[in-house]
């Protein structure tokens, strides 16, 4: 197995070599990140976010009447939606982004999505992951891909908060997964040199597990340190936030403290709300507005790295047009992507409005894809990353730009 | 360095000191046994593979298979009998979980924290009986099958009442069925509240229907979805969208009766509302289904279980979990056949599967990367500690990504190296691995004076005081030489060299962090 290069291009591969090397050396030569690194954070919500609960066409009549339990109701009123630009409106739980929005840095893309009609969760999330919708048997995930065509090689270039990798960023080139919670930062005993030295004997062959284990020592040192340090600056400042915003603060500070970080992914599950969705207030309402302190959190702990930084947030599909009896939505079609950034055209609703009407509804229930997601991905990393055409064509092979958005 | 392997082992078993080496180098260890211990247990504890080796495999797995036969483990029997929610029905472990209260007023703040030590109570033994069986059975077949097929109808324990009921749903709905029959555990999950609460299909109701109010206002397709996915015919199984409206429409009113009422003399609270159901004549996967309540179900699970296409995507699972991540085709081909011919007999079907040629294919031993869990278990039970004391395990299996109970999606956990196999997995595991081999993992701390008088079941599941257990247990750190005769001394020269020229104190954590040992 070929993957992680960088190891064998390096030359640090053997126990010997990684020992004399040692932290500093190992910093040192690594890539030579420039201050203006272009970033990518991509946010994944697992379960099929309800979108037309997130950015309401409120001026749709036909919204109102799908939804007579779970509708947002129409600005000024109480628990209204918060007006975006006269035709679509903010669910209240996300106010904390609507600076963003003023401020021109937030942007959504409605009646998005995979082209593919799956409505199993499981396929839709791996298509848009692989980046090939309706196709199985892609072995990786774009991000990865994506890795593989950006310079300066390193072991935590693309940064996980979870304790595995997702099919995103799974594939050739390695990458750093950063544990969530509490004790992600412990110490362990792999972090003593004796034991260390040990293990290094043990895996210093060139197969899957010792590559692997490599590369878990490395991206420990290198996040370690970035780590220890951030949580001597933490105990100066505010408490941390609790869950996804604790996770994102952390994440975005590790990517201000090391510009080797250049692609981050976060995922946040919960959403598959069949049952109880609620409207203003509820279920969704409290994800989303944990969801919403999260992603201030990532902007605010980006600090001056956010001018850089594109963020996205999607998920595998949308959910019926049509509450369930259950106050909740069934497993639907196209929905709402959200990105941010400091270069993002924002303050705008892109994508074209298929409408809510029961004929131009997807196989009669569902919001109507207008925009391929991979039109909005590939627009970020061509304007944003500065990929060109042939680049682009590996990170989402056979495919054609449909939609060119002006979102950056 | 150039030096032959059986050089090595002698020099290795010499290095270590205490075993005599013309004992332990004279019988390299038959791979045929080591490979039938680790694929249908969770790794060899001391001295099994000596007993499998003199008993016979044919006899090993003939025995597996027929867990009834074997005697259980008396320490693990009285472990669980401490176990007091264990046995709970769902009805009974609702209510009690439910804050006092009377007449209308709203029940006081210790009510309330009290309600939630319960709960919180009966999830920790849940998770303790499942890993002390785990690490303890002798019966290890059915603990490899029970979490197979947990996985497989998985429910979240974190979602409304079934952080009370996953444990009663393993015990009531999965345990007794692992080896038996497919259509009688499908029928159980079918029926248990924690699956029907997980899938919302308690609420699922025919619109307009008489029963049609409140929270049950109309169809919800999540089960009906989920039960052809991912029970039965699998994602490609061939079904459509308006299959899944069909099957959710059979499914109408099958669900469970309100909590606070009176149950069924078996305390099940199993109910179908023929009020809420959707009576009209149906054509499910092209068999007409007469409407006639309850029974229509029972006809779409005898289709889905009977489905030559669900007979494959079981023996595709059951192939990958056995043998391979990407098992070949002509194995998935036999195990389907005998599937259908047996009726979905499960036992039948392993019966066939562990005398494959697939399975003995020495190109398949020792090549599954374990999951956390099983990786957790077999360093648990190589070291062959007496486990008092579950809590370091579940901890592990959270900071690597596999706490019990807490898959969120239905699909389960894998069982594929692609899952498992991450950088930051490597660092933990060997650091478990550093840690158990130590000593200083208090699996065996026994924990006493604990009890709160009024709560005599809370005795073995009380929160673990690290202090305490430190106090109480002396540090044993684990015998490397004891250790490579538990596993065979079944390494490489590669990870036997580079044991034999580590500090003795690490051995055992070598051995344990070993390329051999975190695959079975």
């Amino acid at each position: 197995m070929h993957r992680r290069d960088f190891l064998l291009k390096g030359g640090i591969f053997t126990a010997s070599a990684l020992t004399a090397i040692g932290t500093h050396a190992y910093v040192a030569r690594s890539a030579n990140p420039r201050d203006d690194q272009k970033r990518l954070v991509v946010i994944f919500l697992r379960g099929a976010v309800d979108g037309l609960n997130i950015v309401v066409p409120y001026a749709e009549n036909a919204y109102y009447q799908a939804r007579p339990k779970i509708a947002i109701p129409q600005p000024g009123h109480q628990g209204g939606v918060l007006d975006l630009d006269g035709r679509f409106g903010l669910h209240p739980a996300l106010a904390p982004l609507i600076p963003l929005w003023e401020q021109g840095t937030l942007a959504f893309v409605h009646a998005a999505g995979s082209p593919d009609p799956t409505r199993s969760h499981f396929d839709a999330q791996y298509y848009m992951e692989s980046g090939t919708p309706g196709v199985k048997n892609t072995t990786d995930g774009w991000m990865n891909r994506l890795l593989s065509i950006l310079a300066g090689r390193t072991p935590i270039q693309a940064v996980t908060v979870g304790e595995t990798t997702p099919r995103i960023l799974s594939g050739k080139i390695s990458i750093a997964n950063l544990a969530s919670g509490r004790n992600a930062d412990k110490p362990l005993p792999l972090d003593r040199p004796q034991v260390a030295e040990a293990f290094d004997k043990l895996y210093s062959g060139k197969d899957v597990l010792s590559t692997t284990y490599y590369e878990g020592r490395m991206a420990r040192q290198a996040l370690k340190s970035d780590l220890d340090e951030e949580a001597k600056m933490a105990n100066n400042g505010a408490p941390l936030p609790y869950g996804f915003a604790r996770d994102a603060q952390r994440l975005a500070k590790l990517m201000v403290k090391d510009p080797r970080i250049q692609l981050g992914f976060m995922d946040l599950g919960g959403w598959d709300t069949h049952v109880n969705q609620g409207g203003s207030t509820g279920q969704l309402a409290r994800n989303l507005q944990q969801l919403g302190n999260g992603l201030v959190s990532l902007v605010q702990g980006l600090g001056s790295v956010y001018q850089n930084t594109a963020v996205v947030v999607m998920s595998e599909f949308g959910r019926t047009v049509n509450e369930n009896g259950n106050g909740g939505t069934d497993h639907g079609h196209g929905n709402v992507m959200w990105i941010l950034g400091s270069k993002v055209r924002g303050g705008k609703i892109y994508g074209e409005w298929p409408g809510l009407s029961a004929n131009q509804l997807y196989q009669n229930r569902d919001l109507a894809i207008t925009t391929d997601f991979r039109d909005v991905i590939a627009t970020l990393l061509e304007r944003h990353i500065n990929l060109d055409a042939a680049k682009l064509n590996r990170i989402f092979p056979d495919y054609q730009l449909k939609n060119n958005l002006a979102l950056i | 360095m150039n030096i032959k392997p059986k050089f090595f082992i002698l020099s290795l078993f010499i290095l270590l000191g205490g075993v005599n080496p013309s004992h332990a180098a004279s019988k390299p260890v038959d791979p045929k046994v080591l490979h039938v211990i680790n694929r249908l247990s969770f790794g060899p504890t001391p001295g099994e593979l000596q007993r499998v080796e003199s008993i016979g495999v044919e006899r090993y797995i003939q025995e597996q298979l027929s867990p009834e036969s074997i005697p259980e483990s008396p320490t693990l029997t009285d472990q669980l009998s401490q176990l007091q929610t264990l046995n709970l029905n769902p009805v009974t472990l609702y209510r009690e979980s439910q804050p006092i209260h009377l007449g209308n007023q709203k029940p006081t703040p210790e009510a309330m924290k009290a309600a939630r030590e319960r709960a919180h109570l009966i999830m920790q033994q849940a998770v303790q009986a499942r890993l002390l069986r785990a690490a303890e059975s002798h019966r290890q077949l059915q603990e490899m099958m029970v979490e197979f097929w947990y996985n497989h109808f998985n429910v979240y324990a974190n979602k409304g009442p079934d952080r009370f009921w996953v444990g009663s749903y393993e015990q009531e709905a999965i345990r007794p069925y692992v080896l038996g029959r497919f259509r009688d555990l499908l029928e159980a999950t079918a029926r248990h509240p924690a699956m029907m609460y997980y899938l919302d299909n308690w609420q699922n109701t025919a619109p307009g229907s008489p029963g049609a109010h409140g929270r049950y206002q109309g169809l919800n397709e999540n089960y009906a979805r989920e039960l052809m996915e991912l029970h039965t015919l699998g994602v490609d199984g061939g079904y459509t969208q308006q299959d899944v409206i069909t099957l959710a429409r059979i499914l109408t009113g099958w669900g469970y009766r309100p909590l606070n009422q009176p149950t069924g003399e078996d305390g099940s609270p199993f109910y179908f509302d023929p009020k809420r159901h959707d009576f009209s004549d149906k054509v499910f996967l092209g068999h007409t289904i007469k409407g006639s309540g309850a029974s229509e179900v029972e006809q779409a699970l005898d289709i889905l279980a009977r489905s030559p296409v669900t007979a494959h995507h079981i023996s595709y699972q059951l192939a990958q979990y056995f043998v391979s991540d990407h098992p070949p085709d002509s194995l998935v081909k036999l195990l389907q056949k005998r599937f259908i011919a047996s009726d979905g007999n499960i036992r039948e079907v392993l019966k066939t599967l562990f005398h494959s040629q697939e399975f003995w294919d020495s190109a398949n031993f020792n090549s599954k990367f374990k999951t956390p869990y099983q990786y957790v278990i077999s360093v648990v039970r190589a070291t062959g500690m007496p486990v008092n004391n579950t809590s370091p395990m579940s901890s592990m299996l959270q900071q690597l990504g596999m706490p019990l109970y807490s898959c969120l999606t239905p699909d389960g956990y894998k069982n594929t190296e692609d899952a498992w196999l991450n950088p930051d997995a490597m660092t933990r595991r060997l650091s478990f691995a550093t840690a158990v081999a130590s000593g200083r993992v208090p699996l065996s701390a026994v924990l006493k004076n604990q009890t709160k008088t009024d709560l005599p079941v809370m005795r073995s599941a009380m929160p673990v005081n690290q202090n305490q257990i430190r106090q109480q247990s002396r540090i044993q750190p684990v015998d490397a030489s004891q250790l490579a005769m538990t596993l065979g001394n079944s390494f490489s020269n590669q990870t036997q060299s580079a044991i034999a020229s580590s500090p003795p104190q690490l051995r055992a954590a070598l051995m344990l962090g070993s390329p051999e040992f975190m695959r079975h």
